[in-house]
This record gives C-alpha cells, sequence and structure tokens, in this order.
C-alpha cells in the first residue's frame, strides 16, 4: 500500500485511492482520514463518502478552491502518518436465512444468467471455494464478522467485509447478467463483498439467504431506526446468526408488530489488534457481542 | 390551495434544490435535473429560487387546479395549454379554480418545470421535498406522480403576479447536438491511448435508458482497458474496479461498451472505472438531452471547469438580479 492516489472529480470532488486492492488496512485509512475530515468541518465540504479502499469527498469549489481542499486532505493524510487505528463502533448481530425459499425462487427464475445453471447460487458458491457442503460455506459466511466498508450504491445498502485473512476470503463472480429482481433484504455475495439489498431491485451478486431486520425505513417503525432511517454505518461490525425457518417467521412477525430489535453493541475496534490475531481478536468481539 | 393530477405524464415527480449531506449512506442528492430551469420558474412566481416544483420528462402531465394560482413553465420547449388555450413558457400567468393546464409533446429539451406560487408543499424529508424514487423517500409518497394525486400548495409569498418574463437573453437553448466538457481523471489512466482519443473524437447518441440516475450513450467506438492482473476484490472484467464512490457527472462505461454519465439520482458508488467527469456547469444540459440527441465529449482541465461555472453562476444571478 503506497502513498494515496488523488483524482478530481469535476470540479465539486476529490477521489482517493487508498489501493487498488481490498484489504481492511486500505479501508481503515480511507475511515480514519474521513473521520479526521468530519472533525474539521472545514467550510465548503458537503459530502464525506468512505467506501472500501478509497474515499470521495464533494466540496464547494466557490468556498473552497479544489487545489485548497485537495491541500487539507493530504495534511490529513501525512499527519495520521502511520499510527494505530483505532476505531470507536457498534458490534451488531443479524439473524439470516440462508438457504431461504424467496431467494432460492428468484435465483431459479434467472437460472440463465448464472455462471452454472446447474446448481444453486450457495452449491455454486460452496464449490468454487473449495468447500465439501452447503452447510460447511454457510458456517464460514457466519462464523468471523465483516466489517461495514461502504454504504452505499442505493439508499442505506451495506458492503461487508470478512475480517479473516486473504486466503480464507469467500469469493465469487457476480451474474453473468445481472437479475432485473432481488427480494428486498436479501444477504448476497459478490466478489470478496457481501450486500444487503435494502430495497427491491436489480443485482448481480449471488444470492445467499436473507435477513428479516429491515435496514432502510423512511417511516423509521422499529426502535433501531428511530435515529434515522438507514440503519448501516461505515465501520460497523457485524455477525451474522443463522436462523430456522421458525425463528424467522417469528422475527417477521414483531417487525410487523413494531417489537423487533437488534443486539447492538459499542466497541473500540484496534486495527493494530486485529491483524496480531485475528482469531483472537474476533472471539474477543463475540464476547463484546454477547455481552461476556 | 391544492393540485389534482388528471394525467402524470411519463415520470413527473417533486423536486427542489436538492438534499446533499447523506451520500456516505447512498442518498443521493435528488433535486431539479436542469437546476436554472428551476430556478427560474420559481422566481417567476415569486417563490424561493430552490422552492419545491414539478419536473416532467419527455411527456409533461395534465392538473386541475382547486384554486386560483400563478403559474410558470420553463425548461423543455413543450407549448402550455390552459383549458386548451395557448399559454406562455418562460412567463408567468394566473389560473383559476378548476382550470386544466396541459401539454404539447416537447419538441426540444427533456424537462420541463412547473412551478407554482407557494410551491408545491409536500412535507420536507431531510431538509428537501425532493422526491428520490429508488428510495421511496421524499417528494409526494417518495414516488412519481399519478393520475388521481392532490398536490398540496404553499401560501404564496407577496409579488407573485402574472406577467412577469424571462428576458430573452437568459432564455436558454437546447440544441439537439452538444458537447459536454468533462475533466478527465479518476480511473482515466486504465483506458488505452486510443481509447482516450477516441472517446473525445467520436459523436455519441442518448440512449432510451436515461433518467434521473444516469444518461446512457452508444454508438460510439467501445473503449478498451489497459491489460492487467485485476487487483483483489475488483471483479473479474477489465472495466471493474473495487466498488468506489461514484461522483455526480462521473462517467463510467460498463464493459467498455456505453458511458453512463450519473445524475443527481445517483447510484452512489460500484465497480465500474470512471473515466471522468462532467463538470458542473454542464449538468444541466446533460438533463434537457432527450435520446438520439448527440453529444461529443471535450476534455477540460480544472482552470476551464472553474471559468465555466463561474460563468454559470454569473447567469444564475443575472436571472436572480433581473426577476427580482
Amino acid at each position: 500500500m503506497g502513498a494515496i492516489r488523488y483524482s478530481f472529480g469535476g470540479d465539486e470532488h476529490v477521489f482517493a485511492e487508498i489501493d487498488e486492492e481490498m484489504s481492511l488496512e486500505a479501508f481503515f485509512k480511507g475511515m480514519a482520514v474521513c473521520t479526521e475530515l468530519q472533525t474539521r468541518s472545514i467550510p465548503g465540504v458537503t459530502e464525506i463518502c468512505p467506501s472500501n479502499a478509497s474515499y470521495l469527498v464533494r466540496f464547494d469549489p466557490d468556498v473552497i478552491h479544489p487545489d485548497k481542499m485537495l491541500g487539507k486532505l493530504k495534511e490529513i493524510e501525512a499527519e495520521l502518518g502511520s499510527a494505530d487505528l483505532e476505531l470507536p463502533t457498534r458490534i451488531i448481530e443479524i439473524p439470516v436465512l440462508y438457504n431461504d425459499p424467496w431467494t432460492h425462487e428468484t435465483l431459479m427464475r434467472f437460472r440463465e444468467r448464472h455462471q452454472d445453471p446447474n446448481s444453486t447460487d450457495l452449491e455454486y458458491g460452496a464449490r468454487i471455494n473449495g468447500y465439501k457442503s452447503v452447510d460447511d460455506f454457510i458456517a464460514a459466511h457466519a462464523s468471523a464478522p465483516w466489517f461495514v466498508s461502504m454504504v452505499g450504491f442505493v439508499a442505506g445498502l451495506p458492503f461487508l467485509f470478512q475480517m479473516v485473512e486473504r486466503e480464507k476470503q469467500l469469493e465469487v463472480p457476480k451474474y453473468l447478467r445481472p437479475r432485473t429482481d432481488t427480494p428486498k433484504l436479501t444477504v448476497g455475495h459478490g466478489g470478496c463483498f457481501t450486500a444487503i439489498y435494502s430495497v427491491r431491485g436489480a443485482g448481480g451478486y449471488q444470492l445467499f439467504g436473507i435477513t428479516p431486520a429491515p435496514i432502510y425505513d423512511p417511516a423509521q417503525k422499529l426502535p433501531y431506526l428511530k435515529d434515522f432511517m438507514a440503519f448501516f454505518r461505515p465501520g460497523d461490525i457485524v455477525k451474522w446468526k443463522p436462523i430456522s425457518r421458525e425463528e424467522y417467521d417469528r422475527d417477521i412477525k414483531a417487525v410487523e408488530e413494531g417489537t423487533f430489535d437488534l443486539t447492538i453493541r459499542p466497541v473500540n475496534f484496534s486495527l493494530k489488534s486485529f491483524l496480531a490475531d485475528p482469531g483472537g481478536y474476533n472471539r474477543h468481539l463475540l464476547e463484546v457481542l454477547h455481552g461476556h | 390551495m391544492a393540485i389534482e393530477v388528471i394525467k402524470p405524464g411519463l415520470a413527473t415527480s417533486v423536486q427542489d434544490a436538492g438534499r446533499p449531506g447523506y451520500y456516505n449512506i447512498g442518498i443521493p442528492l435528488s433535486g431539479a435535473l436542469d437546476q436554472y430551469a428551476l430556478c427560474a420558474a420559481n422566481l417567476l412566481v415569486g417563490n424561493e429560487a430552490g422552492a419545491a416544483a414539478l419536473e416532467a420528462t419527455l411527456l409533461a402531465p395534465e392538473l386541475v387546479f382547486r384554486a386560483p394560482a400563478i403559474v410558470a413553465v420553463t425548461g423543455a420547449e413543450a407549448a402550455p395549454k390552459l383549458n386548451a388555450e395557448a399559454r406562455p413558457r418562460n412567463e408567468s400567468f394566473a389560473v383559476k379554480a378548476g382550470d386544466r393546464l396541459s401539454f404539447d409533446f416537447m419538441r426540444i429539451g427533456a424537462r420541463v418545470y412547473i412551478a407554482v406560487a407557494g410551491g408545491i408543499d409536500v412535507p420536507a424529508v431531510l431538509g428537501s421535498r425532493s422526491t428520490y424514487a429508488l428510495g421511496a423517500l421524499g417528494g409526494f409518497a417518495g414516488r412519481k406522480l399519478a393520475a388521481g394525486d392532490v398536490l398540496p400548495v404553499g401560501q404564496p409569498r407577496s409579488g407573485a403576479r402574472a406577467g412577469r418574463a424571462l428576458p430573452k437573453d437568459l432564455v436558454p437553448t437546447y440544441p439537439k447536438s452538444l458537447e459536454l466538457r468533462v475533466l478527465p481523471g479518476l480511473y482515466f489512466h486504465r483506458i488505452t491511448d486510443e481509447s482516450a482519443k477516441s472517446f473525445f473524437a467520436d459523436t455519441w447518441t442518448v440512449a432510451p435508458e436515461a433518467d434521473r440516475i444516469g444518461y446512457r450513450y452508444r454508438k460510439g467506438t467501445p473503449l478498451a482497458f489497459r491489460e492487467r492482473k485485476q487487483p483483489f476484490g475488483a471483479g473479474s472484467d477489465p472495466s471493474n474496479i473495487v466498488d468506489a464512490g461514484y461522483p455526480y457527472g462521473s462517467i463510467q462505461v460498463p464493459g467498455g461498451l456505453e458511458p453512463i454519465i450519473l445524475h443527481r439520482d445517483a447510484v452512489s458508488g460500484g465497480g465500474y472505472a470512471m473515466i471522468g467527469t462532467v463538470i458542473s456547469a454542464d449538468m444541466d444540459r446533460v438533463a434537457q438531452m432527450q435520446p438520439n440527441n448527440l453529444a461529443r465529449f471535450v476534455a477540460v482541465d480544472m482552470d476551464g471547469a472553474l471559468k465555466a461555472r463561474a460563468e454559470y453562476k454569473g447567469r444564475v444571478a443575472k436571472l436572480v438580479a433581473s426577476l427580482q
């Protein structure tokens, strides 16, 4: 990971590529710059968007000249240097019904757009990642926690990157041609990222399951959406909790009654400690989540 | 005061100056795609420049007013009619209770703005009345208008009157063939030298897939990307990058085939290399392009972009000065 590559996006944006490839280190560096930029409240800055291995800043060039804007970002980059990056964040448990009937119906409907029309997305993902069974593959997806490395594409949609070594990352291609439909709250995977589709719509990720937990609702009906209509923030840590159909149905009923809630715990994440012992650090995170 | 939607048109929605500040969680700016036309329409009826008005795309709506009002129509050339009688564009006029406003086809330009004194009084969501349809947010019920919708109108400001007209030199034209200025950058280095040349040399045609999210262009030479081993997490297509934030106006070329300019309902990020960005001064012009209109992309540097921006802001300032 070398120096940050900066480029202007027209006269209103600076784009900063931390690294060409995805890594937790690249995400963290971008996140650190964005957090510091937010703290400084520089007049003219209108949007600060961390995303995976890069970040994007929108500004008003009538208030701050593009060169000066760029200078501020380089200044922050230099000041942060290679200090240990810590992030006060939260860890959240998200229930998932893997291999559910709704995404199964969808993936069967679009089979001719898939690399392997004769197996399901989970069977295909398990095979190309060297897992003996779909159950083992699901266990790998649901064991180590994931970082929300970007929120976007559409409102409130989180992209998540699993907190494991490169060789343990689950990788699948996107569909050959995007689907025209994906159920709302589908848990899908493409490249090395898992996403939760916050709204129903087109998509190209492989379909693994569905969560009963709404993550975007302009009406803000559930307790954890009271503060804001979109739940996820870049930097959130997520642990998937595999659930049964009975649990899913119970959760859906609670959603409809407005009583459904999520387990959310504050946590201070240290990149250095994580990198020194990912397995041990993840166990620590799960202890925080479960209140031990 | 209220307005009833008789026919909604192709894609009519409530839009204002936009909803900045939430792009980091995927909620885009939204707002009128042609901000100059929105500003003109509002000032003509005595509203604040960024008040909520109706934006109609390609086929304008048919509306009935339930009370007297002052109305102005700007943007694309589509002749307004009040109870089948011609009314001027770019000039405010009065309507009575029960009057029916309709339009001829949009001959030139793609978006008509209809402002009413008092503004469209839907609730502000996150500081804006703009509609973001993908997220079912803001505007009227979070969606484009449908027949039977009844739109609330706010209290007109004093000074709203009929017969106020846009000076001729401040009426924009919408050529069917135009040049769009682009600041190359972002992932421009990913395309080959030949493609960098052909992209700016070719004439591109607006595809039917042109909406508030983005404008797609076709019939130019496909672009080739430089060969490389794709970085981890980027995806296998040479046009893929590790998913990143998309600037407004940025141009992506999925598979190297058809450039897409993202507009104000942009998807906020994704995995396609952006090769440059349409400068802010030209975004209104993108919004008025109809399918099959022609564009050439012209490279400018930052000084050129800022000079064009200053000229654009100067025109808006003249507009404000002449209508106050």
